[in-house]
């Protein structure tokens, strides 16, 4: 049994000037101590649907169908205070903003305090506090930056914070959202260091959300490429590297810098995306696709699959793939 | 080539403030160090970058040279001519030859301002143009940056383009008056992967047609790499290190570059990099450290890089680094 299973998943956001399908037809799993990376551009829905891993996506967003099965229990319907047992414990967060998501009034220690006796109400405050800082010695702080508050710290230990709060219960899974957008090249890299060596030691799978290619291909053995709300391609990463097989994946490929060519020729996807209140007919790419034909602007491409493991949602593959549903 | 743009021993220190009881007992101020002693210069026609991490007075840097910030002391000299003083009506002037497009698009054009009236406004205040003939640019210079179509945009507003279309806007803005500086911060830096190519050739582009120079300011040391001639790194308000992009890519010599360098994310799931540890973080630019700025985290320090601040030297043909082993 895979440790995260999606099925048929679609996440809607009912806004007043209409409805957004943020997430359409998402179907994917993950297995115990796998990494996964989830790139796509702003509003391709790759954190509504990490957020609807843990179920917290945000008003006026609802999870309209599909399941999400976590070790096999399916928590769509499950009621909160069995989800509550889940986030933190089974499945963690890692948020982008680490300034917003920790409490500017209470020290780091005492995020930690609440955090582990809101699930094991047994451990006194001194055991957890205890804890805390082997965490944070493993996390490369000094154990004394417990007492300190979140404005004291630097934006490199607020994240790294963030990831300790999140390994604390020893999740099976962690997704990490943008965890280096805010931060410098060479604090980035010693974060993601950080989370690799971590997953490793307590054998977490990792599901990682970024706008940036680059850190997910060199990052995850497995990638979902998402625009518009939906995954148009699905593989692991040598092999998509390798062959990347929807022209969306092929552009973002070709515009993205790699310092080690010399006389690299980026060339860039004409257009942009589309307004997800009015997205384009057929494929949702199709405007900015030098490969459209008629079928594209009409018929909406289904995810298919190109060969083992490797998905994608295209009509130029159409005769040669098989349905995968 | 010749040199359109020079500066010399430029300083910007912004002073810290303080509290009433400090100001009560009379401390001393201290100073953020935003830039301090840089000395470079652009050519005529190439693109030359500012590249290091956040607050390492790039920005600060971009913004003095197109004289939004007045220096603490230095010289910036453009076209051969030392514009640190300009005032009025000659800085308006000024104005014409160099402009600046900023990191946010958002906040970059005014959001009650039609696009047409916006890129168009330049001309109003310098009074070149107006009525039919100031539409007439503005229709031209909106189909040169590619926003089409030119009729139907300039009666947008702001909110209703897309990042990378205002960005265009923006630039489109900044080439009316025909400058032959621009002073680019992150102009990609907030715009989607998908659209930041098309913004980069567009930029390419202009420097063809329009015969443009720029100072190209970022964080992104891949797309420093692709656009640039020459590249200065700088690390807490100092040059460290300066050459055309193959010395500082193929051979960079300072350690702090080694290791920015080193923490690139390479594309490619068969590369395995090495990264070049460094310990601590970027000092602050209040409490400079003494001798090398960046001697408490290189992993080559010696004795020296305690007592004595390196100088910017040519160490091969155009290539200069600050640092002792050299």
């Amino acid at each position: 049994m895979p440790l995260l299973e999606i099925e048929s998943l679609e996440v809607d956001y009912r806004a007043s000037r209409g409805t957004v399908h943020a997430v359409e037809d998402a179907s994917f799993s993950l297995d115990k101590g796998e990494t996964l990376g989830l790139a796509g551009e702003s509003g391709s829905g790759k954190s509504t649907l990490g957020l609807s891993i843990i179920r917290l996506v945000p008003y006026p967003g609802v999870i309209t169908n599909g399941h999400v099965r976590i070790d096999g229990t399916d928590i769509v319907k499950l009621p909160e205070n069995r989800m509550q047992s889940i986030r933190g414990r089974k499945v963690a967060y890692v948020f982008q903003d680490p300034m917003t998501s920790l409490n500017p009034v209470k020290r780091i220690g005492a995020h930690f305090v609440e955090l582990i006796r809101t699930h094991e109400p047994d451990t006194s405050a001194a055991d957890a506090l205890g804890r805390a800082k082997n965490i944070l010695e493993n996390l490369g702080i000094l154990p004394e930056r417990i007492n300190d508050y979140p404005h004291q710290l630097s934006g490199g230990m607020r994240q790294r914070i963030m990831i300790g709060l999140a390994i604390a219960l020893n999740p099976d899974l962690v997704i990490a959202d943008e965890p280096t957008t805010a931060l410098d090249v060479i604090v980035q890299q010693k974060i993601l260091d950080l989370v690799e060596g971590l997953r490793k030691a307590y054998g977490m799978a990792l599901i990682l959300i970024s706008h940036d290619l680059s850190i997910i291909l060199e990052r995850c053995d497995k990638i979902i490429v998402l625009y518009a709300g939906q995954i148009f391609e699905y593989a692991n990463s040598k092999e998509l590297h390798k062959a990347p097989s929807h022209p969306y994946t092929q552009g973002l490929l070709h515009s993205i810098p790699n310092i080690e060519l010399s006389d690299q020729k980026l060339s860039a996807i004409p257009g942009s995306p589309p307004n997800m209140l009015d997205p384009p007919k057929g494929c949702r790419f199709w405007p900015r696709c030098s490969y459209a034909m008629e079928i594209c602007r009409i018929t909406e491409p289904e995810l298919i699959d190109l060969k083992k493991s490797h998905y994608v949602r295209c009509f130029l593959y159409n005769q040669e793939g098989r349905h995968s549903h | 080539m010749s040199e359109i743009v020079k500066i010399e021993n430029l300083r910007k220190y912004f002073p810290v403030q303080k509290s009433f009881l400090e100001q009560f007992f009379a401390r001393k101020t201290s100073y953020v160090k935003a830039v301090d002693d840089v000395s470079f210069s652009v050519r005529k026609g190439e693109i030359f970058t500012l590249a290091g991490e956040s607050g390492c007075g790039k920005t600060t840097s971009g913004r003095l040279i197109v004289r939004l910030l007045k220096p603490t002391s230095g010289k910036i000299f453009f076209n051969g001519v030392d514009i640190t003083g300009l005032e009025g009506e000659e800085l308006r002037l000024l104005r014409r030859k160099m402009q600046i497009i900023f990191q946010d698009p958002y906040a970059s054009l005014n959001p009650r301002m039609r696009i047409g009236d916006a890129i168009g406004h330049p001309l109003a205040i310098h009074g070149l143009a107006e009525g039919e003939e100031k539409n007439k640019e503005v229709l031209e210079v909106l189909g040169e940056v590619g926003l089409a179509p030119p009729e139907q945009l300039i009666n947008l507003y702001p909110h209703q383009l897309s990042g990378g279309q205002r960005q265009r806007a923006a630039m489109a803005r900044s080439i009316i008056l025909k400058p032959e500086f621009i002073v680019a911060d992150e102009p990609v830096s907030m715009i989607d992967v998908s659209l930041r190519t098309a913004i980069i050739d567009l930029m390419l582009d202009l420097k063809k047609d329009l015969g443009l120079t720029y100072l190209f300011i970022t964080h992104d040391l891949a797309v420093a790499k692709y656009i640039s001639d020459r590249i200065g790194i700088m690390y807490l308000g100092k040059i460290i290190e300066m050459g055309s992009k193959e010395q500082l890519f193929s051979k960079p010599l300072h350690p702090y570059t080694q290791a920015l360098l080193s923490a690139i994310p390479i594309p490619d799931p068969d590369k395995k990099r090495k990264a070049v540890d460094l310990t601590g973080e970027v000092s602050s630019a209040i409490n400079i450290p003494a001798g090398c700025r960046f001697h408490p985290r290189c992993p080559k320090q010696m004795e020296v890089c305690t007592e004595k601040e390196p100088e910017l030297k040519e160490i091969e043909k155009h290539h200069f680094v600050a640092c002792h082993l050299y």
